[in-house]
């Protein structure tokens, strides 16, 4: 029998008030062991206070390919943000 | 694809490359650019691995317990530096089976300096010193490499390189400030190290083969003989800090350059090593593959038991 150890994503909370951020992956033979590596590789010099861990393979990622008609729409929709609309200067706080 | 297509395509990658656009794994890109990049992160990620073996030597006779938790630390650092260099390898689509099955076979490189032998508390300084320092040189620049998993994996370890260099350099100054003993056991310290750390900067550029694909790719951002220079450079003064010499006749301040200049390197030594004739390649492929072989019947135990609790926990659920 030989069955490798499964790949999981690592994403540390620096400190509290911030969110978790990828930090990279590693191999384990289940979630706890995930936690207790991604304690030792992620975060030896006091880089966290909160760890998630993720098996890989349940993340679904967009394909880059797919890029344009994903993200491209928003490009010309400028009257999202506030600079689209024209007030006078004597306007304040708004 | 018609190689219209991937010329077409070829063009745009390298554009964006030029622009220091990063490229992510899922991002189309030249085969020659994922083989490459496989190839180098992979070495680099096996030198980590390997790199631990000379110190590991010295972990249970460091001198002091400051030393050995110092070591200590140090030695896991690497093995952190290979884990993170070995899944940024991974997102290319390479198994880290595959990748171990390169090391283990001598199919893949590590770094040729993990061929010599420690035998000397002073070795571990020297390292520190120089080939950490030599490393050091040689990682600053990928930092700002176009891969982007590689990047951020060398952020991550140039910062944590800087502890292993300031650790090496105060074993040395130490054994300096000691009895000449412990001076002489330094000086024969960097007599053996100082020819393999500057090797480790690469062939000279004339025989590098990788080189101009390399620099545009921006996994080289400096020549390896610009590097060397550089190296030499810095860490001239800190011998003489140290008041030992350097074992090397012909080095002395070039005025005119602004540089020092030094000695020929010994190349057939340098190939000998990577070759696989240097004086432990033998042994650290073996002390390698006997961890590994060793250890499979924890990885297994491991896989068997997490297997088990959730088969324990899906039946709970039914």
């Amino acid at each position: 029998m030989s069955k490798n150890w499964p790949l999981w994503e690592i994403f540390v909370r620096s400190k509290n008030g911030l969110e978790h951020r990828h930090f990279g992956s590693l191999h384990a033979s289940d979630a706890e062991m995930a936690l207790e590596n991604a304690r030792d590789v992620y975060t030896r010099r006091s880089e966290g206070v909160s760890i998630w861990v993720v098996e890989s393979s349940n993340i679904t990622a967009s394909n880059p390919e797919n890029n344009g008609e994903l993200f491209e729409p928003a490009q010309d929709k400028v009257y999202r943000h506030p600079t689209f609309y024209d007030l006078p200067d004597e306007v304040k706080h708004m | 694809m018609s190689n219209e297509q991937i010329k077409n395509l070829e063009e745009i990658f390298e554009a964006r490359i030029a622009r220091d656009e990063k490229i992510e794994p899922k991002d189309w890109m030249p085969e020659k650019y994922r083989k490459t990049h496989i190839r180098q992160m992979s070495q680099h990620a096996h030198s980590e691995i390997i790199g631990m073996l000379p110190e590991g030597n010295w972990i249970t006779r460091a001198p002091s317990l400051r030393r050995k938790a110092a070591l200590l630390a140090k030695v896991q650092d690497e093995a952190g530096h290979g884990l993170y260099l070995y899944s940024a390898c991974e997102t290319l689509g390479v198994s880290r089976d595959e990748l171990y099955e390169q090391l283990h076979t001598g199919k893949a490189k590590y770094s040729s300096i993990f061929n010599y032998p420690t035998v000397t508390w002073a070795d571990m300084g020297a390292i520190g010193w120089l080939v950490d320092g030599a490393a050091i040189i040689n990682q600053v620049p990928l930092c700002n490499t176009s891969f982007g998993p590689y990047a951020r994996a060398m952020v991550r370890v140039c910062k944590e390189e800087s502890f292993h260099q300031r650790q090496g350099f105060e074993i040395m100054l130490k054994l300096c400030n000691g009895t000449q003993e412990q001076k002489d056991m330094a000086q024969d310290a960097l007599n053996r190290w100082w020819w393999p750390s500057l090797m480790m900067l690469g062939p000279t550029d004339a025989e590098s083969i990788h080189t101009e694909q390399s620099m545009k790719w921006k996994l080289k951002r400096k020549s390896n003989d610009d590097l060397r220079q550089q190296f030499i450079d810095q860490t001239v003064p800190q011998a003489e800090l140290l008041g030992l010499t350097i074992p090397d006749p012909d080095l002395k301040w070039n005025d005119e350059k602004g540089v020092y200049d030094f000695g020929e390197i010994d190349w057939d030594e340098f190939w000998q090593v990577v070759k696989g004739h240097g004086p432990c390649n033998k042994k650290r492929m073996k002390d390698r593959v006997s961890a590994w072989d060793n250890g499979k019947w924890v990885r297994d135990a491991a896989m068997a038991h997490a297997e088990k609790k959730e088969a324990k926990k899906l039946k709970e659920a039914i």
